[in-house]
């Protein structure tokens, strides 16, 4: 992502809209990267809750797939995850694997 | 008060969204998203300076969806005063009809150090707002300078632990009884590992009218030198050891809302992190079991106030 230069910017860099932050993508500070395996997952949502990045999307009050966009690969979900009968639903693996 | 069911509270707007540049696992986003779902009200916040604040609000980018004003160090707590105390003009005049909530977010810093007088002052003029502490610890936003929150043997880089002294060598003041000692109707702690305990005592201080302070443990992987995983495990093993024992103080009567089924040692809290990685050394071996037996000791007091009432 290019900085914007000043001339871009909004006078004394107000800021216009909330939320705006979803425009900045942090994904590629991640290191490893979750996988979901959704066989394995209950729908615990802890992993929704847990997660400091927002990056678990919902559908229908139901866990969907990471936003990789955001995800910093922290692991914290892979840690929380219950899973199933002691079968994990998030894996951690290495980026570029 | 709604209930709190996950799939229900899944189907909420991210009031912080994602975008925001905490640090990879740290335990503050969760805590405000865990407040946050449980704020049923259109809902005013403040936020002192600190990690929280500089990360969440940097140039162009905000990632909050409410009105969110940044204050200096010292004063969240003056600033939100204000605010309320403007709403409630505007309501009396009948130019607001809507039932606003204030909250003030600070860290361990903010709140426990340099915010202290305007978080004592609002608490003692009776504002209707709740302050969130988010306690990591230290001033880890400028790098790990202990505060007055830092535990008893942690190394920060203002007492590194070394050959001369051991990591910080004062107790961490006990802010939510300090808070308690202001008469306010309700003074609580929380930790994220219990989400359902936290969440409900945020839904209960919105109903109460005054002032209310919530305490909450929000680990930090970077000045507690851990993992980047495991802010939701440390949490709990804060509750489960007593060092961070989950009660709530309403009206002057102490309840303990979570006793821990097996009390673990307070090692095991602090054996995966590095910052209390000197303790473990032979000749810090009185130090640790100091830390154990104030935990105790504190632990024990809590159990006594809530027997007395």
């Amino acid at each position: 992502m290019k900085p914007k230069g000043w001339k871009d910017l909004t006078p004394g860099a107000v800021v216009l809209e909330g939320g705006s932050a979803c425009n900045f993508k942090t994904g590629s500070w991640r290191a490893f990267r979750p996988v979901w395996i959704e066989e394995n997952c209950i729908q615990c949502m802890w992993c929704w809750l847990y997660c400091p990045d927002m990056a678990i999307k919902v559908k229908d009050g139901k866990r969907a797939e990471f936003n990789y966009d955001f995800c910093k690969g922290c692991g914290i979900c892979a840690l929380e995850c219950p899973g199933k009968k002691g079968k994990k639903a998030i894996e951690m693996i290495e980026e570029g694997k | 008060m709604a209930t709190l069911n996950l799939k229900e509270l899944s189907k909420k707007e991210d009031l912080l969204t994602h975008g925001h540049r905490m640090c990879s696992g740290c335990g503050a986003p969760t805590v405000v998203k865990m407040v946050l779902l449980a704020t049923e009200y259109p809902v005013i916040a403040s936020n002192a300076t600190g990690c929280l604040e500089v990360s969440t609000c940097i140039s162009e980018y905000t990632a909050w969806k409410i009105p969110w004003i940044h204050t200096a160090f010292e004063n969240a707590a003056a600033t939100l005063s204000g605010v309320e105390t403007m709403y409630r003009s505007l309501k009396k005049q009948g130019k607001i009809d809507k039932d606003i909530k204030f909250i003030a977010f600070g860290g361990d810093g903010g709140t426990y150090d340099i915010g202290f007088q305007s978080l004592s002052g609002a608490m003692e003029r009776g504002h209707d707002m709740i302050y969130i502490c988010y306690d990591n610890g230290a001033y880890m936003n400028t790098g790990i300078q202990r505060s007055s929150a830092t535990p008893l043997g942690a190394d920060t880089t203002t007492c590194p632990a070394g050959d001369v002294i051991p990591g910080k060598l004062r107790a961490r003041k006990n802010l939510t009884k300090i808070m308690a000692a202001h008469n306010i109707p309700y003074a609580a702690q929380a930790s994220p590992s219990h989400w359902m305990d936290l969440m409900k005592k945020v839904q209960k201080a919105h109903e109460i009218p005054g002032p209310k302070f919530i305490n909450i443990l929000s680990p930090c992987n970077r000045g507690w030198r851990s993992k980047t995983n495991d802010a939701i495990t440390l949490s709990r093993l804060g509750v489960n050891s007593c060092y961070w024992p989950l009660y709530e103080i309403e009206n002057g009567v102490t309840k303990i809302t979570y006793t821990p089924k097996d009390k673990v040692p307070v090692a095991d809290f602090m054996k995966p992190q590095g910052r209390f990685k000197h303790l473990f050394d032979p000749q810090n071996a009185e130090l640790l079991k100091r830390v154990q037996d104030e935990v105790d000791a504190e632990w024990a007091k809590l159990q006594k106030e809530e027997k007395c009432g």
